[in-house]
């Protein structure tokens, strides 16, 4: 790249601005989704499925149709169909959420991988992205902050999602069939039928979230593409305490970290690198024993969900 | 004709002759075509290195008496000889191509001594003489291309700042990031070039953040040794970066930013083994080969690379290829300031010291560890 000036121990927190950036958008899109499926009381534990089918459904539209964007709404309502078959098979009587999910995730892996496979070789458009960076002159800073759409759209969703959750009527009934069904159904809601459209929300977003990994970063579809991102994503939601604004700095802490490691390797910090790789890790595991406790249940859990009843 | 007036006699007769039928060709086609079974680890499409073995698998499609059958995707696990089994017993394969390096011990070396009477033919260079002699293991010298790449690299860097994004520090990888680091100091002598270790084969995230990191510290040319470098060619050239290829050819996807690239030749090499075959000739066991043996080849240069560089690379590329040319020859310091190959030293392709390789040349920034 001509012009690049040597900013020698700078790259370190300017790559992991940027990987925060980069990386965290599936995990924020994925994890938000999740908290609203799973304060509705159910574990979608298929979003890995979701977010590879996402991924491959939006590379295709765009491919197809030579819109990234139409891409990003077909991943959407990929998304939502498999949230709409989740809740569908988890809506009747004595089915096992987490084991639907787990048939879910693998049958949305190998269904992405059977359609998607023609798709592997031709390169679709990509997303644009937006300059945030035109009033610096550090031209790696200015790639940092070379941010993609739908990172600024998650990050305005997590707070708006927030408020959703704590002070509308829709939040309450949400919240409601999560605490306690039998509260739900004395009021008059089917607990179903808030689960089945908290699930397809959530799958909306998982599926978009797979758009942005074929369509902005690394932007290309491949089978390699997700591997396990779903799953991280679906572990942070009780990292955050199925609150949308952790899950938003979750996502971004995981995003960082995530770029630590090829980081410190660019500027010649090169050994022990697969401890620096295993980074995000390490901290979930710390962050979880700091906060755990013996005496009470995890703060912040739906008490509908299966693995706190 | 109605279902029900068809009588049991002329069922049974019907049956028989359709049994008969079906009987006939397939003995048939048993009798007159090899069947050969291909095993890839990954998708064969991945721009990388399955894609460059499928290119193998496709040449073979064209010969006559040959019949190809190819599984995706296979596990270095279990998995694969349970492919192999299949292919063996369901095709009728007499001739497996596992293509994996993982494939060869135990599951290559179980099957080989398991199906004494067929040929098994893995990509690695693994097989040694204690190995069951129905089984074979070739490797190209790809670093003789990744030279010839590496000299165009070094005269295209502005900044002198070379990257490398690479899987795993195994012999065959520091060997390739040694080879093209040579070569590029051929062309300009200060260039440094920094080694990222992604730690797995296929880790597309990673190998994205790698590829930004490099360019964030003023890298220009960058290559990779991982298993589909889609993601590392496509990143480069959308932050103005260039690249060198692996494996395939890569200039689709960059046509701007891709200068030339090391990739594999398995379509000349897999007719010629399988020439072998069907004439009764033994396949040898240990086959190795650079760009003399056309087992690997340089990418055509893009249209960036001037003609000084063509020309430099040209005469390296002549000089392997005459097979008068040693890329690690002596003096060789190591990036720890010791000496790799010593002076008035020099290992040739076929040294088996070049396969131990555990360190990296003066000039490449990493570690191996």
């Amino acid at each position: 790249m001509a012009g690049a000036g040597d900013i020698g121990l700078w790259t370190i927190p300017v790559a992991v601005l940027g990987g925060a950036v980069r990386v965290s958008t599936p995990f924020l899109f994925v994890s938000l989704g999740e908290c609203i499926t799973e304060r509705s009381g159910r574990i979608n534990l298929g979003l890995e499925g979701t977010l590879v089918m996402g991924a491959m459904a939006g590379y295709g539209i765009s491919y197809l149709t030579g819109s990234p964007w139409l891409g990003v709404l077909a991943a959407g309502i990929t998304g939502m169909g498999m949230g709409a078959l989740h809740a569908g098979i988890c809506g009747l009587p004595r089915v096992n959420d987490i084991a639907v999910g787990i048939g879910l995730m693998l049958f949305g892996v190998g269904l992405a991988f059977y359609l998607g496979k023609p798709l592997i070789e031709p390169t679709a458009p990509r997303l644009p992205s937006i300059d945030l960076g035109w009033w610096t002159d550090i031209p790696q800073l200015r790639a940092a902050l070379r941010i993609n759409a739908l990172f600024l759209i998650g990050v305005a969703l997590a707070p708006i999602l927030l408020w959703a959750l704590r002070t509308t009527r829709w939040g309450l009934i949400v919240r409601t069939a999560g605490e306690s069904a039998d509260a739900a159904l004395a009021m008059g809601y089917s607990v179903n039928l808030i689960r089945l459209r908290a699930t397809m929300f959530g799958g909306f977003l998982a599926g978009i979230g797979g758009s942005f990994l074929s369509l902005y970063y690394p932007g290309s579809w491949n089978e390699g593409l997700s591997s396990g991102q779903g799953i991280t994503a679906v572990a942070l939601v009780i990292f955050a305490r199925w609150n949308p604004m952790l899950c938003l700095g979750a996502s971004i802490l995981f995003g960082g970290a995530a770029a630590l490691g090829p980081a410190l390797q660019s500027v010649g910090f090169s050994h022990g690198y697969h401890l620096f790789n295993a980074a995000p890790y390490i901290l979930t595991l710390l962050i979880m024993i700091a906060t755990c406790s013996p005496k009470r249940t995890l703060i912040g859990a739906p008490a509908e969900l299966s693995i706190t009843r | 004709m109605t279902f029900d007036t068809i009588s049991r006699r002329r069922l049974l007769q019907g049956t028989a002759a359709l049994g008969l039928g079906a009987a006939l060709p397939i003995g048939g086609a048993r009798a007159a075509a090899t069947t050969i079974g291909f095993i890839y680890v990954g998708s064969r499409d991945d721009y990388g290195y399955n894609q460059a073995h499928a290119a193998g698998a496709a040449a073979l499609k064209k010969m006559a008496g040959i019949k190809v059958v190819e599984e995706e995707k296979v596990p270095e696990t279990d998995a694969v000889e349970k492919t192999m089994e299949s292919m063996i017993n369901l095709d009728g394969a007499t001739l497996l191509f596992p293509t994996s390096f993982g494939y060869y011990n135990p599951h290559v070396l179980k099957m080989a001594a398991k199906y004494p009477k067929l040929r098994f033919e893995h990509c690695g260079g693994l097989w040694t003489d204690k190995d069951p002699k129905n089984a074979g293991s070739y490797f190209g010298y790809i670093d003789e291309a990744q030279h010839v790449a590496g000299v165009i690299a070094g005269h295209m860097t502005k900044s002198g700042k070379l990257g490398f994004v690479a899987a795993k520090p195994i012999p065959q990888v520091l060997r390739n990031i040694n080879a093209w680091t040579l070569g590029a100091k051929l062309a300009n002598p200060k260039v440094t070039t920094q080694v990222i270790f992604t730690g797995d084969w296929s880790m597309p995230v990673k190998e994205a953040e790698a590829t930004n990191s490099l360019i964030d510290q003023g890298v220009d040319v960058i290559t990779c040794h991982v298993d589909g470098p889609k993601t590392v060619v496509e990143n480069a050239a959308r932050r103005g970066a260039m690249v060198t290829g692996y494996h395939v050819n890569q200039a689709v996807l960059a046509p701007k930013a891709y200068l030339t690239g090391a990739e594999w030749n398995w379509e000349v090499l897999y007719p010629r083994f399988v020439k072998m075959f069907t004439a009764g000739e033994t396949i040898p066991n240990f086959y190795r080969g650079g760009l003399k043996e056309e087992i690997v080849k340089v990418s055509p240069y893009g249209a960036a690379v001037p003609e000084a560089a063509r020309k430099q690379a040209d005469g390296v590329k002549a000089k392997l290829t005459a097979g008068s040319y040693v890329i690690f020859k002596g003096p060789v310091t190591d990036n720890k300031g010791g000496i790799a190959i010593a002076s008035g030293v020099s290992r040739g392709q076929t040294d088996p010291e070049l396969e131990k390789m555990n360190y990296l040349v003066e000039g490449v920034v990493g570690a191996t560890s």
